[in-house]
């Protein structure tokens, strides 16, 4: 075995096209791996292996009659709320039971142009709400580097995936840092694109104003050519943003140098009660990329700490109204009753779990009668606070370094039982969605448990390309993202 | 004690596009159910609204239409609530600021003018339709997601008859502007009715029933008769109006309690996150304004200016825009308005109320219309004739010149046969005779009928006029 | 905001979003969300009185469609999703109106 589920895109694009391996090559050696791990990992919910080889001999005899697609014969896993044509598309729910897509979303489509391989269908948090996968109600995803551990979530199944090995890179969402987090939490690197980047078409809604879709990899030139392929005008989503997307893959250069770049440092972040191994890798990372050129200097974005706060309003009482649809009528799961609100209770009451039903209770809650101006309202206007300490920031500097969690990955069922202490833990991450800007999430270290610790890189809105590069010199000159969890 | 009542309506209109208002799924009445429907209109997980660029342009024009002023920013909210018919579990509509603001109609309500105000009109989209079989409710999503837009008068109207009015209006300006058909019988225009009943010199209004959701207006009319009645005799009574809403049995001419106060809903609007705000510049304005097309009452003045039609000719010709229109195709063809006019107001009206057809199901078409006037005019035949064959077109088809010839129905102005038939009517009827040279002019009406009916309708009615008048004055 | 939220009523808001919760539910949840919004309540700090809300955190405007027809679903997959059809409908309960 040749092990080239362990490559990279780029390594793997370079192979495929000296004709070293073939896709069919790269499958079988992904899947042989899904055997091998996936019992102890269970990234995967559903996986054809016949249509995956099928695509992967499309694509090589694609590869003979002259293509260069930039994803050609590349196998990703895709996160369970994205739309693909034919397939199940269940959110780790219940309720979906039965869903098959219609469509393909957006993202897919643009996969599928690029030659890219639809492998399987990973596991997340149910709908997306949840920071360990452990809200899954399909299968438990286990944190390749410890499987007492969380992957962390909502996009586990994805960074579980791609740090086993088990598929070359991934698909996630992150509503409030649920691609950042996982992959901080499994050593991989993600990014959350500037809102209105990549189209959300296809995407099962959590939070419509939040969610953003982004790759998650095991090297930022990795996910420089996969968000490439990604992003990009979509006339079927009205929060698409109608602008040319750079190259990224192709102009990160691999010279290491940050010279000439500003980074800024929020006090804020980092947070009383931060695990002391994950602030001193994080600030040796400051140090590494002032070792780079980089000048670093001091922000503030004083209204991050309520980032928390305004996030579990807006985010929740979105939730409410986009996941109503999921009544038992039209598609999925249905417990028959004697009138439709009774089918609708109980189909709902069955096919949803609780972390589930407790943020739609929270979220019909913010919006009802009364409450909306309180609740609502302010969070909205807190939102434009945490916006605009940003905007000052940059004013300031070019990209901001920072922890992307308090902690590494812990213990399976450490938190299920406190929300509150769960949710507590995106404070680093949500404030970036509230802005809407990008950010950047890559291996910085280990915990003296061994377990990986992430380096948060946020941009300015559609300054992927310079988190990508302040991540790209990082990465050229460290080695922490090639350490591999041993199976 | 006097009581008066105050009314207010919500009439929803449906828009004339071709495609729905937030997914490119084609809008088409009747078509088979659940064939034009896609996930966005299904509320499919992952499916995203985007705006129908037609629909914001009809409302507006509706808007200025209505004398409303257009919004420069307006922007979208979610209504929640659950119900089959309503894919997503929530309505895509505008809560705080809606496309259209205030406006006014004036209308004449039983030869009175009357001016009723309008607090706005906004966009949102339409539910699918529900149709109820033994143990069952079945939903076809074709028409879930139409574009609609509500048109909200203040509580300005204080009877059947002005709301009568003010919906007639409505639909006129609706379809004269081209934003709706307005056709009720596909359920394009339904309103609820605000009814509220308060003692006379009573400041605040009484305990507001809302009627939902009807489609005939003389529905509506009973509706609002009957629930004035009723709300009177529960104050007369000493008792209390509930606030409540109510539906409308038209079989019983009544209404009943669908919803009380107590279980109504709570909508928790909030802003829609899947759509964008609309923005209206005074530029766009304009050029929509530019391009509104001509209202009833300009047509009416058009008509009897240029066209020197009776008032009353013009306001018949115009109170439905087909007929109107049916009018303007037939002038395209003859000079002889009034003819034309006549025609319509006389036969086609009637045979069409009596067969229940509208004017483009007519077998008489502008064009033969048209020819049959032209051989009135050449005095090929003479009205009767024309009727004659108006009449056979209407009924079975045809050429209006082979049926003339087929029925014989040219018109006789020759003398000889002319003097013949006068020789006899003379003969045959002293007594008119007598009363005519006695100073009756009105007299030869009967001998000229008594032609007319020896030539069987044929005879040119001004060559028996001459003919007659020369013989007994002569 | 409430200065001091006055406490939801778990069963009355879920039976607002059509979930039926047990009684054990009904504790949990009320215990954990009541924890929630004493959290939330730090915004009362905040005096946003002159701030615009953000409801789209990159705004645009009048992002518009033509009015041209595109393609609608195969019909035969639209019955075939839903959990109960008859005659090319989607069956439900028959709807009593509340
Ligand atoms: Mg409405
Ligand atoms: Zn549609």
């Amino acid at each position: 075995m040749a092990d080239l589920n362990k490559c990279t895109i780029a390594e793997l694009s370079e192979k495929l096209a000296s004709g070293e391996c073939t896709s069919v090559d790269i499958v079988n050696d992904v899947l042989a791996s899904i055997d091998a791990n996936d019992g102890k990992v269970g990234a995967y919910l559903t996986l054809d292996r016949e249509d995956a080889l099928a695509q992967a001999e499309a694509a090589d005899e694609k590869r003979v009659a002259g293509s260069t697609l930039p994803m050609l014969g590349i196998p990703v896993a895709i996160k369970d709320l994205l739309n693909v044509k034919g397939q199940p598309c269940t959110c780790s729910s219940k309720i979906l039971e039965g869903y098959i897509a219609p469509y393909d979303a957006t993202v897919i489509s643009k996969l599928r142009e690029a030659g890219a391989i639809m492998l399987g269908r990973v596991n997340m948090d149910e709908f997306a709400m949840g920071s360990s996968t452990e809200s899954s109600a399909l299968g438990k995803t286990s944190n390749p580097w410890n499987f007492d551990h969380v992957p962390g979530g909502s996009s586990g199944g994805s960074a579980a995936c791609v740090s086993a090995d088990e598929a070359i890179a991934s698909l996630g969402s992150d509503t409030g840092g649920s691609i950042r987090q996982p992959a901080a939490f499994c050593g991989c690197v993600g990014v959350k694109p500037t809102y209105g980047r990549v189209s959300r078409y296809g995407l099962t809604a959590f939070a419509s104003s939040l969610d953003q879709i982004g790759p998650i990899t095991k090297s930022v030139k990795d996910s420089a050519i996969l968000l490439e392929t990604l992003c990009g005008y979509d006339p079927m989503d009205s929060s698409s943003i109608d602008m040319d997307v750079p190259a990224f893959g192709k102009n990160l250069t691999d010279d290491a140098s940050l010279a000439g770049m500003k980074l800024g440092l929020p006090k804020e972040f980092f947070v009383e009660g931060m695990d002391p191994e994950v602030e001193k890798s994080v600030r040796d990372a400051v140090e590494h990329c002032k070792s780079l050129g980089a000048e670093i200097v001091d922000v503030s974005l004083p209204n991050a700490k309520y980032a928390i706060a305004v996030y579990y309003i807006i985010a929740t009482a979105e939730a409410s109204a986009n996941l109503a649809r999921f009544d038992g009528i039209r598609y999925g799961m249905r417990i028959d009753g004697k009138d439709p609100a009774d089918l609708y209770a109980k189909t709902r009451s069955a096919g949803f779990g609780q972390e589930v039903k407790r943020r739609i209770i929270l979220g019909t809650y913010v919006l009802s009668s009364g409450y909306y101006d309180a609740y609502y309202k302010k969070a909205q206007k807190v939102r434009t606070l945490v916006r605009n300490d940003f905007t000052e920031a940059f004013k300031q500097c070019d990209a901001i370094l920072a922890p992307v969690t308090p902690t590494p990955a812990y213990k399976k069922g450490e938190k299920t039982d406190d929300p509150l202490k769960m949710y507590l833990d995106d404070i680093l991450t949500t404030p970036t969605n509230l802005a809407g800007n990008c950010a950047l999430s890559l291996p910085c270290g280990f915990a003296s448990n061994g377990m990986p610790i992430g380096l948060q890189i946020i941009g300015d809105d559609f300054q992927e390309e310079t988190i990508l590069k302040v991540g790209h010199a990082y990465e050229q000159s460290t080695e922490w993202h090639k350490a591999r969890p041993s199976l | 004690m006097k009581y008066e009542a105050t009314i207010g309506l919500e009439t929803h209109v449906m828009q004339k596009t071709n495609t729905k208002m937030f997914c490119s799924c084609k809008y088409e009445y009747g078509a088979e159910p659940n064939t034009h429907v896609c996930p966005t209109c299904l509320g499919y997980p992952g499916a995203l609204p985007v705006m129908n660029e037609k629909a914001i342009e009809l409302i507006c024009k509706a808007g200025l239409l209505l004398g409303c002023e257009i919004n420069p920013y307006s922007k979208w909210d979610r209504k929640n609530y659950f119900y089959p018919d309503m894919s997503k579990n929530y309505q895509i509509t505008q809560a705080d600021e809606p496309l259209c603001l205030g406006g006014q109609i004036t209308v004449e309500v039983e030869g009175e003018l009357k001016t009723f105000t309008l607090e706005r009109i906004h966009q949102e989209e339409n539910a699918a339709k529900n149709t109820h079989v033994a143990g069952a409710s079945l939903v076809d999503y074709n028409r879930a997601g139409t574009a609609l837009m509500e048109i909200v008068s203040n509580p300005c109207m204080s009877s059947a008859a002005d709301a009568l009015a003010y919906m007639t209006a409505i639909k006129q300006i609706m379809q004269y502007g081209g934003i709706s058909n307005c056709d009720q019988e596909k359920g394009q225009m339904r309103s609820d009715v605000n009814v509220s009943v308060r003692p006379v010199g009573q400041k605040e209004l009484g305990a507001k029933v809302e009627i939902k959701n009807m489609n005939s207006f003389a529905f509506i009319q009973d509706a609002i008769e009957y629930e004035i009645d009723r709300q009177i005799s529960v104050l007369e009574s000493g008792g209390t109006v509930v606030q409540e809403t109510r539906g409308y049995n038209p079989d019983r001419g009544e209404t009943f309690t669908q919803r009380t106060k107590e279980n109504a809903h709570d909508y928790r609007y909030f802003p829609e996150p899947d759509l964008m705000p609309v923005k209206v510049s005074k530029e766009q304005i304009e050029q929509w304004r530019s391009e509104l097309p001509e209202m009833p009452a300009q047509r009416r003045v058009r008509y009897v200016e240029e066209l020197g039609l009776p008032e009353y000719d013009a306001g018949v010709l115009t109170a439905s825009m087909d007929v109107s229109d049916w009018f303007e195709e037939t002038m395209k063809h003859t000079q002889n308005a009034k003819a034309v006019s006549n025609f319509i107001m006389g036969e086609m009206l009637r045979l069409l109320s009596e067969q229940g057809l509208t004017i483009s199901e007519s077998r008489v078409t502008p064009e033969k219309l048209a020819r049959i006037i032209e051989l009135i005019d050449a005095k090929t035949i003479n009205t009767g004739g024309g009727k004659q064959i108006f009449e056979t077109i209407f009924n079975e088809g045809g050429d209006p010149k082979e049926i003339m010839e087929a029925k014989g129905l040219a018109q006789v102005s020759d003398d000889s046969a002319l003097e013949g038939w006068a020789d006899e009517a003379i003969a045959n009827n002293p007594k008119p005779v007598e009363e005519y040279k006695a100073g009756n002019p009105a007299s030869i009406n009967f001998l000229m009928g008594q032609v007319m009916k020896a030539s069987r309708g044929k005879a040119n009615p001004g060559a028996v006029m001459q003919m007659l008048k020369q013989k007994l004055d002569g | 905001m409430p200065e001091k939220h006055d406490g939801m009523d778990v069963g009355y808001v879920a039976k607002l979003a059509c979930i039926d919760l047990t009684d054990e539910e009904k504790t949990l949840f009320q215990g954990q969300l009541d924890q929630v919004l004493n959290y939330v309540e730090q915004l009362n700090e905040l005096d946003v009185s002159n701030v615009e809300p953000t409801a789209h955190a990159i705004p645009i405007y009048n992002v518009l469609r033509k009015d041209e027809v595109g393609s609608s679903l195969n019909h035969a997959d639209v019955i075939a999703n839903a959990p109960s059809a008859a005659d090319g409908h989607i069956r439900v309960p028959k709807i009593i109106d509340q």
